[in-house]
């Protein structure tokens, strides 16, 4: 097994399958009246988080918490970081407090990478600035499968603003690694080619969302990040929304069995329409339930065995 | 788990009719030590407890035409040894619908050693919810018990040393019905 899943090409096909496959048993055991497991019992998880994030946190939390394990969280607010101390120096206090395990959330790509050469313990990346997002691509990989019955053969297309998001790059890498086929969505300014490329010689690009959606058994639909453009990338919400916003009669243009997704945080009436988001085909709020399962299967396959 | 190699010495201790016969004779124990098999579950424990699980239930369906439930405990997240190991995968947990809830659940394994897995299964049991009393239930005790734990139905008892293992193959997991020991007679 991995020590560290800092992107998801640490992850070759038999590995992730194994992921997944742990977080189905994960997920039959949230059923039970009892959901507290002993596994990690005596293991230590820090939330090393320097940036806003609700759902990926409490969820790693949770995951944790499920497993025994004990969390420490560390928000940059209200800590030394304020204060001016670098990531290597917290790094190091972390260390030293003995954390088997530190989940990392940065806005500096590559923050994860550098880390897991300071600490000795695993390093779980939980998003780090453009770059890697890669639980939230195990989780959504689950949901896929859980769906649909397989991710071997499936299309799937990412929809938005693909050069921002590292939910994009992980799930480009992930769905790759397990034979599924990604068509790359967007307009021009928010898709970069050589990335995908670089991720994916076999992904597609389309900017034309009405062309793609009948042949898709996936939509995946990507926040437009708001915090992250210092440009403009397009004319106006509105016709962003006009030509790459998902809603009922652009769902209809989908096979009847195709699902839609969504990282979450939404923009309603932005990228999706409350009606779809909100419809039998969206899989969003199970993303979120399925989430805690595969960061439960991720810790275990980490933390679980012989150090 | 590796085939036996050619060179360590090893020997059948049950063949497929022994072991059928074994497997009949816990099906009639369990029938009259529980009255008829009321309110009980058969529930095995991954990997060869779970086939021997549905073995039990199908011949005690044979004898009395009665249909135990039978299903699956896993316990890997349970284990006391997990630090000491490479990460194991998981095995499936399936309950029967009915649940185990004030039923007499027997637990089902292939062999009886150290007696930790039958602990790690009991701690499992009890965060699915509450029999209304556990069983034990093996096809082969071979001794060297590390905690205060008895089966209550054993196939066949065999002295061992530690030096050597026992090796259960199932038709269902391995392919042939047969139980060897290998290892270090010098």
């Amino acid at each position: 097994m991995i020590k560290h899943l800092r992107s998801a090409a640490d992850l070759d096909a038999a590995t992730a399958t194994l992921i997944l496959d742990t977080a189905g048993e994960m997920a039959a055991l949230a059923g039970r009246e009892v959901k507290k497991l002993p596994t990690l019992r005596g293991r230590t998880v820090v939330n090393l988080f320097y940036e806003d994030s609700t759902r990926t946190r409490i969820s790693f939390e949770a995951a944790a918490k499920r497993l025994s394990a004990d969390v420490i969280n560390f928000s940059a607010k209200g800590s030394s970081v304020s204060k001016g101390e670098s990531l290597k120096d917290t790094a190091l206090t972390l260390q030293a407090m003995g954390a088997d395990a530190v989940v990392i959330r940065h806005p500096a790509s590559g923050a994860p990478h550098r880390l897991a050469q300071w600490v000795d313990g695993s390093v779980v990346n939980a998003g780090d600035g453009t770059h890697e997002h890669p639980t939230q691509a195990l989780l959504d990989a689950y949901t896929m499968r859980s769906r649909l019955g397989k991710l071997d053969g499936l299309n799937v297309a990412i929809v938005g603003d693909v050069l921002h998001s590292r939910v994009a790059r992980s799930n480009l890498l992930l769905l790759t690694t397990l034979g599924a086929s990604v068509t790359l969505v967007g307009p021009p300014t928010l898709i970069p080619l050589d990335v995908a490329a670089a991720l994916s010689p076999s992904a597609k690009v389309s900017y034309d969302l009405d062309s793609v959606l009948p042949d898709m058994d996936v939509v995946m639909m990507l926040r437009v990040q708001t915090e992250r453009m210092q440009d403009s990338y397009f004319p106006s919400a509105r016709e962003y929304s006009r030509r790459y916003g998902l809603d009922l009669a652009r769902m209809r243009k989908m096979p009847e069995h195709a699902i839609v997704m969504h990282p979450g945080p939404m923009n309603r009436g932005m990228e999706i329409t409350p009606e779809v988001a909100d419809s039998s085909r969206s899989t969003i709020v199970e993303q979120v339930a399925n989430g805690v399962s595969a960061r439960m299967a991720v810790l275990y396959l980490l933390l679980g065995g012989k150090a | 788990m590796a085939q036996p190699r050619a060179d360590t010495p090893s020997k059948i201790i049950l063949s497929a009719s022994d072991l059928h016969r074994v497997v009949d004779r816990v099906a009639h124990q369990i029938l009259e030590k529980t009255s008829g098999a009321t309110g009980t579950v058969l529930l095995g424990i991954p990997t060869r407890g779970v086939p021997l699980a549905h073995r039990l239930a199908a011949r005690i369906h044979a004898f009395e035409g009665i249909d135990v439930p039978v299903g699956s405990l896993d316990i890997t997240l349970y284990r006391d040894d997990l630090r000491l190991h490479a990460t194991r995968a998981l095995g499936k947990t399936e309950l029967p619908g009915g649940g185990i809830d004030g039923l007499r659940v027997i637990l089902v394994d292939d062999v009886l050693f150290s007696g930790r897995t039958v602990r790690a299964a009991l701690d499992a049991l009890n965060d699915e919810g509450r029999p209304s009393s556990v069983q034990l239930a093996v096809l082969v005790d071979r001794g060297h018990r590390q905690l205060p734990i008895r089966a209550d139905y054993v196939g066949k008892n065999i002295p061992t040393a530690l030096s050597e293992s026992v090796r259960v193959s199932l038709t269902e997991t391995d392919g042939l019905d047969e139980v060897r020991l290998t290892g270090s007679e010098k």
